[in-house]
């Protein structure tokens, strides 16, 4: 009585359409699924529902015009993408920015980067059925889009950063209220892993999903806590500091299984390091003016240049390409991290269940206007 | 993956040095733009050149960061060489740049790599005609996919020897790729004008048959 | 003649229409009081516009509900589709008519003899309860199957196995309680606890466990809530249900839930009694009437039910099973033999 067992009926592959339109693929992404019961087969990612042409109306504005196209990429953490550009921008045309704008940009970035976990934990909670996390996120992310507000006007879009500084001196009472926030932040968390952290259902439905090995992870181009979840300690804040990171002491945390769960604490302890970042830098906030003399009408030397910041989902790069005393980049790629990340979503979820898959999609921490451009 | 490569500050990106000790500070001068320097004695240029023979054409750096131009022909064998040899495990980004007037060859395609051990990054560029096709690394490093992908969606670059080169961000059957200089910034006409037969006349939303789930 | 016709005809027909009334009305307030619960679990305010802080909110849902469109997708099967709802909603509804809420009562003299306020007392009650409960599964399972869509089939599918695999882990948990009351009787149960001086609680925490982990499952709530996993499967099996059939598979949640709640306080909670209805210097807690003490225990467990909402994350599909196959039955059965061996001792 050897060989495979003959089944019963007729067994065909289940195909699925998971998305466009469904609430936990975090946007417009679809996922074309070949199921056998409720186990993944296969998953072929479908996107671009959202493209835009961003790239392409890059190469139509003046090198300051671009930014506000920035803040449409990642919409969650706007401000770390207008950092991307106007650091990209300031290699390109050698320009030192004032310490204060330095500051204050990475003050800014920081709390980007803690609203976007915010809303990253909120949505991944909800997705695996724990629907209190969200109110608790959303409580903190309104604080600092309060503070966004007061700084520059705008909540989500920000459009907060310049060629060679930051538009805007900080209101005033602005560091105190930001001081006050970011003091309480980390009790804030503590209240956030006390509701997942230790819950034995959360372990479950997180721990071993999803795993990806550090080598496959730098394979597959993974960057940001996907590829600190696998284990390896990589941020560009500490490799390629940009800004004044290099003045300010915090730590990566990585992960050791690269699975759900190590992903998320990686991202939880983020939120703790960012809290200390902007702690450090409102405490160490330098005077003088914030921004650089720069000349209003912007010539780039002609050449290619690549630069990249930490965004909260990964390595966030511009690569600008110019002509000779051009004012508008001939041509602006943008290396998004949800991009590169989602790639790997289909190594990462054969042959777990439909269940799984809203949890690695969530955990991979996707935004379409980042992917589809 | 230790702290101790975060040491070692890196020149090529980032913020230029700071606090120098200048009657003005460096922020209220005039910004001194980067400069175009050879680059053909770089250690990881002569290496390359050493091992695949004819390969780079040309090596130059600006703003810290090494282009080395090499022969299409090579590609894959340089790829491989700086990936196993060098230790440049990580595709950081793939794209391409279109010069339409350009007589070498219309198209730039780039491989931007980086090596974990010294924190270092290298950018690799073809020159390629809009006929000929590009070779695949998708064999050297699996993230390209889906670069590859979207090269070939918003510029018409074909690879050879890619597993899966479909457009990804826009639709099989659009007309045209839009990051090429001559496809108008304003758009063309598409749904109903580039597939009469699928979509109704005069636009709409998409009917089949069988519905699906 | 004149009086056999209002013993089986009048009176039954007036108590069948207070009692679906008071259960409707007891439902859509449910909906409410989750709404609510689960605000003030989660920082926020909850429903505080429709009438005086939100009274009426209910009922707003409720017309809202009534006047929206009833779609029926083409590809349906349509009367299945039609059914579903029904098959669904009428078992909930029916198990409310052997569910004892208060004792025998005169209506402060209103009546000339005491009459018992619930429908019937049927000696197969506890039977009756869980057989026309485990009906409403078709529902769900017909629901997903004719919607013709690929969700709602897995929702359905997920329904069906969660349920016939929690209905036996159940239905171990209830037989301790019938080893303990010898008796199927629902009022017989009750009174059982008030001759044993015990509600039954004591003996059977584990039944009690057991039985209110399944009941659960029962309802898919949350954590058990896979069929209408709203993240993985939009809305499971009734993602293309609209208008007034998509309320009654709501309505038959909030049914199931009381149903649930309901048995759990009497088969563990000792039903109408007041705490320590033995105890003579209590006697004062007597002032308050026995069906309010039901429904303050039941309420007891709704809220259970929200704090597990407001709570826990979402089991997924193999370790739902595991969890019902590998922990409860197993401990279903060794429950059944201590609550055994206990009564033997006890009672010889």
């Amino acid at each position: 009585m050897g060989g495979p067992l003959e089944p019963l009926f007729d067994v065909e592959e289940m195909e699925l359409s998971f998305g466009p339109q469904h609430p936990s693929t975090h946007g417009v992404l679809r996922v074309m699924l070949k199921l056998d019961g409720e186990k993944i087969m296969d998953a072929k990612p479908i996107i671009g529902y959202l493209h835009r042409g961003t790239e392409k109306l890059f190469e139509t504005e003046p090198f300051p015009q671009c930014i506000p196209h920035t803040d449409r990429l990642d919409y969650v953490a706007s401000a770390t993408n207008n950092q991307g550009f106007v650091v990209t921008m300031e290699k390109l045309l050698g320009i030192t920015i004032p310490p204060r704008a330095a500051y204050i940009r990475m003050i800014l970035a920081e709390l980007g980067r803690i609203s976007s976990h915010l809303v990253w934990l909120a949505t991944h909670a909800i997705d695996l059925g724990a629907i209190t996390p969200f109110f608790y996120n959303f409580r903190e992310r309104e604080e600092i889009l309060d503070l966004f507000e007061a700084y520059c006007g705008a909540r989500l879009t920000l459009n907060t950063m310049r060629i060679g500084g930051v538009p805007f001196e900080l209101p005033d009472g602005w560091v105190d209220r930001c001081s006050d926030f970011i003091d309480r932040f980390p009790a804030h968390v503590d209240e956030y892993e006390q509701l997942l952290t230790e819950n034995r259902i959360w372990k479950r439905r997180t721990v071993g999903v999803g795993v990806i090995s550090a080598e496959e992870a730098i394979e597959m181009g993974l960057t940001g806590p996907p590829l600190r979840g696998s284990g390896v300690k990589w941020d560009i804040r500490k490799v390629f500091p940009y800004d004044h990171y290099d003045e300010i002491d915090f730590e990566i945390p990585v992960g050791t299984n690269g699975d759900t769960y190590d992903r998320y604490l990686v991202r939880l302890q983020e939120m703790r390091q960012s809290a200390r970042i902007v702690r450090q830098c409102l405490d160490k906030l330098p005077d003088g003016p914030v921004i650089a003399k720069v000349p209003k009408v912007l010539r780039a030397p002609e050449g290619m240049v690549y630069a990249s910041v930490e965004a909260p989902k990964g390595e966030l790069g511009y690569f600008i390409v110019t002509t000779p005393k051009g004012t508008k980049p001939y041509r602006c790629h943008v290396r998004p991290p949800s991009f590169i990340n989602l790639q790997a979503l289909p190594e990462m979820v054969q042959g777990l269940l439909v269940a799984d898959l809203v949890a690695v999609i969530g955990t991979l921490d996707i935004v379409l206007g980042e992917i589809d451009r | 993956m230790t702290d101790e490569k975060n040491t070692p500050k890196p020149e090529d990106q980032g913020a230029a040095p700071k606090s120098q000790p200048e009657a003005k500070p460096p922020w209220l001068d005039k910004p001194v733009p980067p400069v175009h320097v050879d680059a053909m004695d770089d250690p990881d240029v002569t290496a390359l050149a050493a091992a695949v023979e004819d390969a780079v054409l040309a090596a130059d750096a600006f703003a810290g960061e090494v282009t080395i131009t090499i022969d299409p022909a090579k590609l894959i064998d340089a790829c491989r060489f700086l990936k196993q040899e060098r230790g440049f495990k990580f595709l950081v980004d793939l794209t391409a740049v279109d010069w339409p007037e350009r007589e070498e060859g219309r198209f730039d395609v780039v491989y931007w790599m980086h090596r974990f051990d010294d924190s270092r990054r290298i950018r690799v560029r073809i020159i390629v005609g809009e006929e000929t096709s590009v070779p695949s690394v998708t064999g050297v490093w699996k993230t390209s996919n889906w670069m590859e992908r979207e090269v070939y969606d918003m510029f018409g670059i074909v690879f050879d020897g890619h597993p899966n080169l479909e457009r990804i961000l826009l639709w099989e059957g659009f007309n045209g790729h839009p990051l090429r200089k001559d496809f108008p910034v304003e758009g063309i006409d598409t749904g109903a004008a580039v597939q009469p037969d699928v979509y109704p006349e005069g636009g709409g939303p998409l009917v089949e048959e069988e519905g699906g789930a | 003649m004149h009086a056999a016709l209002i013993q089986f005809i009048v009176i039954p027909v007036v108590k069948i229409a207070v009692i679906l009334g008071v259960v409707l009305l007891v439902v859509a307030y449910l909906t409410f009081a989750e709404r609510k619960i689960l605000a003030y679990m989660q920082v926020r305010l909850g429903p505080n516009r429709v009438g005086p802080k939100g009274w009426l909110q209910p009922i707003a849902d409720g017309l809202k509900l009534f006047v929206k469109e009833d779609l029926i997708p083409a590809k349906a099967e349509k009367a299945v589709f039609l059914l579903a709802p029904a098959m669904i909603m009428i078992p909930a509804l029916l198990a409310f008519s052997v569910i004892p809420f208060a004792p025998a009562t005169k209506l402060f003299g209103l009546l000339p003899k005491a009459i018992p306020p619930y429908v019937t007392d049927i000696n197969i009650a506890l039977l009756f309860v869980l057989g026309i409960s485990s009906i409403g599964v078709y529902g769900i399972i017909l629901g997903g199957w004719s919607s013709n869509n690929k969700f709602s089939l897995m929702g359905g599918l997920r329904s069906a196995a969660q349920m016939v695999s929690y209905e036996v882990p159940m239905g171990f948990a209830i037989i301790a309680v019938l080893l303990m009351a010898r008796s199927l009787s629902l009022v017989q149960i009750v009174k059982a606890q008030q001759a044993a001086h015990l509600w039954f609680f004591v003996p059977g925490i584990l039944a009690l466990g057991i039985y209110f982990i399944c009941g659960v499952a029962e309802t898919n709530r949350n954590p058990f809530d896979l069929p209408e996993a709203e993240s993985e499967l939009v809305a499971g099996f009734h993602t293309e249900y609209s208008g007034m059939k998509f309320a009654f598979f709501f309505l038959a949640e909030y049914t199931n839930m009381l149903v649930v709640s309901s048995l759990a306080t009497i088969m563990f909670f000792g039903g109408w009694l007041r705490p320590f209805p033995n105890v003579a210097w209590l006697s004062f807690l007597g002032v308050v009437p026995p069906v309010i003490w039901f429904a303050v225990k039941v309420a007891g467990f709704i809220f259970v039910y929200m704090w597990f909402r407001g709570t826990f994350p979402r089991y997924r599909f193999d370790q739902l099973m595991q969890v019902g196959w590998k922990w409860l039955i197993p401990l279903s059965l060794a429950n059944l033999v201590i609550v055994g061996a206990g009564v033997l001792l006890v009672k010889g």
